[in-house]
């Protein structure tokens, strides 16, 4: 009993002892979490004003105000009833898909063949790859449109898409991806009797899922917010994209921002949706867990 | 008919040989073990009978077909991997039926005989785990698991051991020898680890620079070791070897005594004579090779492994674990006449 007792003596002196006192934040740390806040505050900022633009009357578009005086839906109201935010919304969604599935695909394809097969020009071949990276797109745009006229393909989802279709950059990352997936898998594959096709889907697909899954990210966002290639190449308004198409609520005498920025608060839902897919993939530590333990 | 039969292999990696003429046959049903330090050329053996890499010159037949332009597939081997090389994203019954996917049996034959192979490697309960949820050993078996669903005529195994602990190494290097006997197929094992080739092969074959140096049951390699190389690779303490001089039908070590050779060697020989610290006792019995004083002592239990600083170098001799000489003890070591291995000292090849 006694035992107990000072047990329990020992236990209560320990929780109501006082505090030791927190260690206080030295300059440095406040500068970080300052320059941390002011970051997270220039990247919420604009989505922030977005939204609070798309809850806005038109006469209030210049008031910087953050929460408008009379906050309402209207906006959402008539983008939604326009017959043409629909069709450009589709066009966005199939171009940027449709431009995914093929980075996802030929990106990896020729980033493994360069990652894992021994051949003349193989160094070669990459770095021309590698090189067209240096290639500023506004140099290409003139090109482009040459050839989508030659092959005709203006203003059609095609003319859209070509040009990204595949990436350097895409093929470049899967190929430092490849690296990580040791020979043995590909090895055991080849003596289990797949074919080299085979064993870049079944086996060595799976084990860059990170990678896959960061590539259909950039993709994806790159194409769904691709705005001076389709505006160039697409002439009638069906077959405008979601940002060309926001563009152009308004006129030189009058830009509709309410209206620009209720489009563009829609169209960051299939962004976010995308993100969180793929975001649970970008675990790194997949490929390891077959190897030695 | 041999299982397998390797005729003159040579390999070259650009401009550099690493293999210069590798000929060996091996039987069917036969566990043999590739040894031999890294860099010996080992590994590339066993890649070139895979068909993971191309030979430069030579042939490999296995059943009797020589598959030299066959793909890997089409060679009726198996091969476990040094990492496993189980797939992260499979389950254990995924990974073990992998090595059906391309063959032609039913549905319900390749689930019997994943069922078959999951029952010996005695892996039934994990079948629907992820090799993440598994042990080393656990994923060593799934690896063994995957080449044995195929029934192959030859399995490789690439150092498979190398990377799990002591103990279970050692209770890995026991299953797959009763696997061998279970199942009986012709095994071609890898390692550098002399105790793995040792107890496990019905052949070693040991390897240096690309080279055989020997090929032999266990017992052949250890106790007639046919060079330098084998004496002191096989065996831990290694062979001792003192330097000696042929001298009228017997070898001096110093200004010691001979050692009858039985065999005609040229007055002046340089020689070295080589005694395995078990054969070296400082209990006499018989006639003194060297003497010395015990500098270090290792109890190992039964016996005690006496490190003996001589005239000629340090040598280690095994004494009584129970009354073992004492640190700073005076020894004289002796040998039996048929333990005493006699090499040329310029080639390291033996002479008697």
């Amino acid at each position: 009993m006694a035992v107990a007792d000072t047990e329990f003596r020992a236990a209560s002196e320990t929780l109501l002892a006082p505090r030791a006192p927190r260690r206080k934040a030295n300059a440095g740390q406040i500068a970080r979490w300052l320059l941390l806040f002011a970051g997270g505050i220039l990247m919420v900022a604009p989505i922030a004003y977005m939204i609070s633009t798309s809850l806005k009357w038109p006469h209030e578009i210049y008031d910087l105000a953050l929460i408008p005086d009379e906050p309402h839906l209207e906006n959402y109201v008539y983008v939604l009833e326009d017959g043409r935010f629909y069709g450009w919304f589709i066009n966005s969604i199939i171009i940027a898909t449709i431009t995914t599935v093929s980075n996802v695909i030929f990106d990896s394809l020729v980033g493994y063949t360069l990652c894992k097969f021994r051949f003349p020009g193989r160094y070669i071949v990459f770095i021309a790859i590698l090189s067209t990276l240096m290639i500023p797109t506004e140099m290409l745009v003139i090109p482009w449109y040459l050839m989508s006229q030659s092959l005709g393909w203006l203003d059609s989802y095609w003319g859209i898409m070509f040009p990204g279709l595949m990436t350097a950059f895409g093929t470049f990352l899967m190929k430092q991806f490849f690296e990580t997936v040791p020979d043995d898998f590909i090895e055991a594959a080849r003596i289990d009797g797949l074919n080299e096709l085979q064993i870049w889907w079944t086996v060595a697909m799976p084990l860059v899922r990170p990678a896959l899954a960061a590539l259909a990210i950039f993709v994806f966002l790159g194409n769904w917010t691709a705005f001076i290639w389709p505006l160039i190449v697409t002439n009638s308004v069906e077959m405008y994209t979601l940002p060309v198409g926001l563009s152009s609520f308004g006129d030189e005498a009058d830009v509709q921002w309410e209206l620009i920025m209720t489009g563009a608060a829609i169209s960051t839902i299939p962004t976010l949706v995308v993100f969180l897919i793929f975001q649970r993939f970008i675990i790194r530590g997949v490929v390891m867990a077959g190897l030695k333990g | 008919m041999a299982s397998l039969a390797l005729r003159n292999l040579v390999k070259s990696f650009d401009r550099t040989e690493v293999l210069h003429g590798i000929s060996l046959d091996v039987k069917d049903g036969e566990f043999v073990v590739l040894v031999g330090p890294s860099g010996c050329g080992k590994s590339t053996t066993l890649r070139l009978i895979a068909g993971l890499e191309e030979l430069t010159a030579g042939e490999i037949e296995i059943e009797g077909r020589v598959v030299n332009n066959l793909e890997p597939k089409d060679r009726n081997i198996a091969m476990v991997f040094q990492n496993y090389a189980i797939y992260p994203h499979m389950s254990v019954r995924k990974n073990i039926g992998f090595g059906l996917r391309t063959s032609k049996l039913s549905r319900a034959e390749k689930e019997a005989r994943l069922l078959e192979v999951s029952g010996i490697l005695d892996m039934n309960d994990l079948l629907d785990r992820k090799p993440s949820q598994l042990s080393g050993g656990q994923r060593q078996r799934v690896a063994i698991g995957r080449a044995m669903v195929r029934d192959p005529a030859v399995f490789l195994f690439d150092e498979p051991l190398s990377n799990l602990d002591a103990q279970l190494r050692t209770q890995m290097r026991l299953e797959i020898k009763k696997l061998h006997q279970r199942v009986g197929n012709t095994i071609i094992f890898v390692t550098h680890d002399q105790i793995e080739a040792m107890t496990m092969a019905d052949r070693i074959v040991i390897m240096k620079d690309g080279r055989i140096q020997q090929v032999g049951t266990p017992s052949e390699v250890y106790h007639e070791p046919a060079n330098i190389f084998v004496a002191q690779f096989i065996g831990a303490p290694s062979m001792n070897l003192l330097s000696g001089t042929a001298d009228g039908g017997a070898v001096r070590i110093g200004a010691g005594g001979g050692i009858e050779l039985g065999v005609a060697i040229e007055d002046g020989r340089p020689v070295k004579v080589g005694v395995r610290p078990d054969d070296l006792r400082p209990d006499g019995g018989a006639e003194t090779l060297v003497e010395g004083e015990v500098t270090v002592r290792e109890p190992l239990g039964p016996e005690t492994l006496v490190h003996v600083g001589t005239e000629h170098g340090e040598v280690i001799a095994k004494a009584d674990g129970r009354t073992p000489p004492e640190v700073g003890e005076r020894v004289k070591l002796s040998a039996r006449r048929e333990a005493i291995h006699i090499f040329d000292a310029k080639t390291g090849n033996v002479l008697c």
